[in-house]
């Protein structure tokens, strides 16, 4: 596989949020997710939902549940550990089924990473009992799919990890 | 200073099809709305959130567009979660109405201060932070006779209550539990809204 082939371009997400019928994405720009941005903001189908810090967007998910709708979460794995009680308290605590995507910061196949975000985040999700996807290319989009049909069978956050920065 | 009681009996009486998102004080078993409701089906008790009972209301409001959503916050809980009031009010949605419990102490653990108990406007921070309106009532008489102005106002509004602090000492494991919990609002909330 060539580098180019390897890309995750925003597109191939977008599109497997709306195949799924995502509604809102509740998120914090991160540098493994910024290039979204655009295509989320032109996107009709898709409400975006900006936060001041992650621990609102398991809170605001959680109202947009109850009222019918189905969002997602984007946020760093930063944000992660930052969200730690909203996770426990309105995700595993009441069984919401919430699809997580996750910036992973600091995510490397090659070699040992120094990042503690990154040497740390499998592990709290782990602990949690947080099932969760690797998505690295653009043919790993369709992860979000099984992500969310785990999350809604189960009754359970689902993490789904972008481990590479998207192409433009 | 207005009565816990008080205020949350006035906010039902006013509430036709609204969901209440209360937390703290405001959903306390004995003196909150847990003691008043007329409409249990649709109150979403939020408990253990570390101040995200605006969150969870803006994520309904934004879900029920065509139906109020009142959120009965209390002042400790909503130092947790400061930013969310400028989530809360750049998102904007014009069927929300936030009213803070402000006693001036966290009073579940005992009654010791919050920080800014005796320095903090509530209400100018809401209207810096961008409500579109906002509104401060220190007593029942002025809050029943200015509660049909605050709900016909277009949201988000801010409603900051100043209330008597009612101290809970008894061990936590050892207090009554009302009968409807976050879980099972969560859980039953979908269809009181027709969303199953």
């Amino acid at each position: 596989m060539t580098t180019q082939e390897a890309v995750l371009h925003p597109a191939a997400i977008v599109e497997e949020l709306k195949r799924n019928g995502f509604t809102h994405v509740v998120w914090l720009p991160d540098s493994e997710t910024n290039f979204m941005y655009q295509l989320l903001t032109s996107e009709p189908s898709l409400d975006l939902v900006p936060v001041c810090r992650e621990g609102e967007t398991m809170a605001i998910a959680a109202g947009l549940w109850v009222g019918g709708k189905k969002p997602v979460v984007l946020i760093q794995n930063t944000g992660i550990f930052e969200s730690g009680d909203s996770i426990r308290g309105l995700g595993l605590d009441v069984n919401q089924p919430l699809v997580m995507l996750v910036g992973y910061r600091g995510w490397s196949r090659h070699g040992i990473t120094n990042d503690s975000a990154a040497r740390f985040i499998e592990h709290i999700l782990h602990a949690w009992g947080i099932t969760y996807y690797l998505i690295e290319t653009d043919d790993d989009a369709d992860r979000i799919s099984n992500a969310l049909e785990e999350a809604e069978r189960t009754r359970k956050p689902v993490a789904v990890l972008v481990g590479t920065e998207f192409g433009a | 200073m207005i009565d816990n009681t008080d205020a949350v009996k006035l906010l039902d009486s006013k509430r036709e099809d609204s969901v209440f998102v209360a937390t703290m004080n405001a959903n306390n078993v004995n003196f909150g709305l847990p003691s008043v409701t007329t409409n249990e089906d649709l109150d979403f008790p939020i408990s253990g959130a570390m101040g995200k009972a605006s969150s969870v209301g803006l994520g309904l409001a934004l879900a029920q567009p065509d139906r109020k959503i009142m959120v009965l916050d209390g002042d400790g809980s909503l130092l947790m979660n400061l930013g969310a009031m400028v989530t809360l009010a750049s998102k904007a949605p014009t069927n929300i109405y936030h009213f803070l419990f402000d006693n001036g102490v966290y009073a579940v653990t005992g009654g010791q201060p919050v920080p800014g108990s005796e320095k903090t406007d509530w209400a100018d921070m809401a209207r810096a932070a961008g409500y579109a309106t906002t509104f401060d009532f220190d007593n029942i008489e002025d809050l029943a006779t200015g509660i049909e102005e605050v709900l016909s106002s277009p949201g988000p509004v801010f409603v900051r209550l100043a209330i008597t602090p009612e101290i809970e000492n008894t061990p936590v494991q050892f207090r009554p539990r009302a009968s409807r919990s976050v879980l099972t609002a969560f859980r039953d909330l979908p269809k009181a809204l027709g969303n199953e």
